[in-house]
C-alpha cells in the first residue's frame, strides 16, 4: 500500500501547478471511495439509504471531475501551450464506460498474461551472487569508460584554444573527434542505464526467490482454500455466510489489484513520457484514465457479485445494458491477451540469452 | 577521484552537475536513471604556488530513499569509490531536505550489507558522524523559486541543516551560471570543498603545464 503513496506522491509532485495536483488527488480519493462503498456494500455498514445518497453524490462528483473538469483543463493546458455538449447522465455513463471498459481490458489482459509470465521467469532463473557481482562489475567498468572518454573530451575541446598554426591539428579534425566522442559516451550512457536497471531486477529476483522459498513450510493460501472448501461442502447451512465472506475477499483482493497494477503501468508511463513542458497535461490524462478505468471497474466489479449486493449499483446506475459491457469486456481482454502473448512471445525469442547467466 | 551527488529525486542534480562541469545550463533534464557521471577540471590550491590542476568525477545518483530494497542494494555499488559527498535538496521543499540525513547515511553506510533498512528515528545523531572523514557539502537547488519575503527564513533553516552536518553550504539556482561565477562566495566554498578531497597528490594530474590556461564559454 505504500507503493500506492509513493506513486501518487511521485506523479503529483512533478507538476507545478497547484490545480492540476487537486484535480488528480480528488480523482484518486472518490475513486477508491467507491471502492469503499462496495466494500460497505458487502458488510452492511451504514443505512441503505445513506448510502444510497454517497453513491449518488460520488458518482456525480466523478462524473463531473471526469467529463468536464479533465477535459477542460486538459484543453485549456494545451491551448495555453500552443488553443459543450449538455448529454443525460445516461449518456454521459455510457460514453465513459465504453471507453473504461476498453482501457481495463487491455491493461487487465496484459497484466494477465505478464503475470505469470514474469513469476515464471524469477523460477526459471538461478541468480546467484556472483552473478550480481559480475553484473556490477560490468557497471562500474562502463561509468569508468564514460569518465575516461569525458576527460578526453575536456583535453581536445581546451586545445582548440592554441593557436592552430603552431599545431598540424585542423579545427575540422577536432570537431569531428568530439562529435564521435559524443556519440560513443552517449552510447554507453545508454548502456550503464540498462545494466543498473539490470542489476536491480536480479536483486528484486533474489528477494522474491528467497520469500517463496521460506513460505514452503507454513501453510499457504491454497491449503487454506482447500480446507475452506471442504467445511463448506460439509456445513451447508452457513452457505450466507460464506458467500459474503468470499465475495468480500475476492473484490478486495480484485480492487487492490487493478489498483496497484494500474498505478504500476501509469507511474512507468509517466516516466517514459514526462518532460517538464508538458507534465501538467499529461497528469491530468493520467486523471481521466483513472477515472474512467475506476468508475468501469465498479461496472464489472457487479458481475462478480452476488444478486442481493448487485441492486444498489443496478439503482444508482440506471437501466443500463450491463451485458453489452460485459460482451465488450471479454472480446476485448480476449484480443489483448491473445496479442500480448504474441508480444511477450515475439520478445523473448529476440532475447533468449538475457536470461542464461552472464 | 570521485564526488557522489544524492538526494530525493527531482531536485535537480543532473542540472547542478552540468553546470559545474560543462559551465552552461541544462536544457532538457530529464529523469536519471541509475548513475550519470561528469568530470570537472578543478585547480587544487588555487592561487597558491603548488597550484595544480586536476579532474574531479561528478557522480549524479538518481533515485528516492524510499525505493525498493534492491535499487538500494544496486546503488550501493556507486558509493563504493567516493571521496566526497555532495547533498543536494530542494529550497522550495522542505521534505527533500529532511531526507538529507538518511542519504548521508545510506552514502556513509556503504561498507555495512545493504538492507534496505535504516534503524533511525528520522534525528540527526552526531555519533554517526563523529568519526566521518570524508568531507560533505550541503546544495540548496532552486533558490530563484523562493520569494523575498521567505527567504531569510529558508536560508536560516538550511544553516543549521550545514551546521549538522559538519559542512559548507551553497545556494543556487542551476539555471543561472552567475552564481557560480569565479571569485563569488560561492565559487569559493565549492573550490575548498574540492581542496579538501584527500588524496590529491598521488592522483594523476590533467594534462601538462602547456593546457592549464584554461578557458570557460
Amino acid at each position: 500500500m505504500s507503493f500506492l503513496i509513493d506513486s501518487s506522491i511521485m506523479i503529483t509532485s512533478q507538476v507545478r501547478q497547484y490545480v492540476v495536483q487537486v484535480i488528480f488527488s480528488v480523482t484518486f480519493a472518490f475513486s477508491c471511495t467507491m471502492f469503499e462503498l462496495i466494500i460497505f456494500e458487502i458488510l452492511g455498514v451504514l443505512n441503505s439509504s445513506s448510502r444510497y445518497f454517497h453513491w449518488k453524490m460520488n458518482l456525480c462528483v466523478i462524473l463531473l471531475i471526469l467529463v468536464f473538469m479533465v477535459p477542460f483543463y486538459i484543453g485549456y493546458f494545451i491551448v495555453s501551450n500552443i488553443r459543450l455538449w449538455i448529454l443525460s447522465i445516461e449518456q454521459l455513463i455510457s460514453r465513459v464506460g465504453v471507453i473504461g471498459v476498453t482501457l481495463m481490458a487491455l491493461l487487465s489482459g496484459f497484466g494477465a498474461v505478464n503475470c505469470p509470465y514474469t513469476y515464471m521467469s524469477y523460477f526459471l532463473r538461478n541468480v546467484t551472487d556472483t552473478d550480481i557481482l559480475a553484473l556490477e562489475r560490468r557497471l562500474l567498468q562502463t561509468i569508468d569508460m564514460i569518465i575516461s572518454k569525458k576527460k578526453r573530451a575536456k583535453e581536445n575541446s581546451s586545445v582548440e584554444i592554441v593557436p592552430y598554426k603552431y599545431l598540424a591539428i585542423s579545427e575540422s579534425k577536432l570537431t569531428r573527434d568530439l562529435t564521435l566522442i559524443q556519440q560513443e559516451v552517449d552510447a554507453l550512457e545508454e548502456l550503464s542505464r540498462q545494466l543498473f536497471l539490470e542489476t536491480a531486477d536480479l536483486y528484486a529476483t533474489k528477494a522474491t526467490i528467497n520469500i517463496v522459498f521460506d513460505r514452503v513450510g507454513k501453510t499457504d493460501p491454497v491449503t487454506r482454500g482447500i480446507e475452506i472448501t471442504v467445511n463448506y461442502l460439509g456445513i451447508q447451512f452457513d452457505v450466507k455466510f460464506w458467500s459474503q465472506h468470499i465475495s468480500f475477499i475476492l473484490v478486495g483482493i480484485i480492487i487492490i489489484t487493478s489498483i496497484r497494477g494500474l498505478l504500476i503501468t501509469l507511474t512507468k508511463f509517466f516516466y517514459a513520457i514526462s518532460s517538464s513542458k508538458s507534465s501538467n497535461v499529461i497528469v491530468l490524462l493520467l486523471a481521466q484514465i483513472m477515472g474512467m478505468y475506476f468508475v468501469s471497474s465498479v461496472l464489472l466489479i457487479r458481475m462478480s457479485m452476488p444478486l442481493e449486493y448487485r441492486t444498489i449499483i443496478t439503482e444508482v446506475l440506471g437501466e443500463l445494458q450491463f451485458n453489452f459491457y460485459h460482451h465488450w469486456f471479454d472480446v476485448i481482454f480476449l484480443v489483448s491477451a491473445l496479442s500480448s502473448i504474441l508480444f511477450l512471445y515475439l520478445a523473448h525469442k529476440q532475447a533468449p540469452e538475457k536470461h542464461m547467466a552472464p | 577521484m570521485a564526488s557522489a551527488f544524492v538526494s530525493f529525486t527531482g531536485v535537480g542534480k543532473s542540472s547542478l552537475v552540468h553546470l559545474l562541469c560543462q559551465n552552461q545550463v541544462l536544457g532538457n533534464p530529464s529523469w536519471t536513471v541509475g548513475c550519470s557521471v561528469d568530470v570537472r577540471v578543478h585547480d587544487y590550491k588555487e592561487g597558491t604556488p603548488e597550484e595544480k590542476t586536476y579532474y574531479i568525477e561528478l557522480w549524479d545518483i538518481g533515485g528516492s530513499v524510499g525505493s525498493a530494497s534492491s535499487v538500494k542494494s544496486t546503488r550501493a555499488v556507486f558509493y563504493n569509490s567516493v571521496n566526497g559527498i555532495i547533498l543536494v535538496h530542494d529550497l522550495t521543499n522542505k521534505k527533500s531536505s529532511q531526507n538529507l540525513y538518511r542519504w548521508s547515511l545510506e552514502a556513509l553506510n556503504r561498507d555495512l550489507v545493504p538492507t534496505g533498512v535504516l534503524v533511525t528515528n528520522g534525528d540527526y545523531d552526531r555519533e554517526q558522524f563523529a568519526d566521518n572523514q570524508i568531507p560533505l557539502l550541503v546544495i540548496g537547488t532552486k533558490l530563484d523559486q523562493i520569494h523575498e519575503s521567505k527567504r531569510h527564513e529558508v536560508l536560516t533553516r538550511t544553516a543549521f541543516l550545514a551546521e549538522d552536518f559538519n559542512a559548507e553550504e551553497i545556494n543556487l539556482d542551476c539555471t543561472n551560471p552567475r552564481y557560480l561565477a569565479a571569485g563569488s562566495s560561492n565559487a569559493v566554498k565549492l573550490s575548498r570543498f574540492f581542496d579538501k578531497i584527500p588524496g590529491f597528490p598521488d592522483r594523476k594530474r590533467f594534462g601538462g603545464a602547456a593546457l592549464k590556461n584554461l578557458h570557460y564559454d
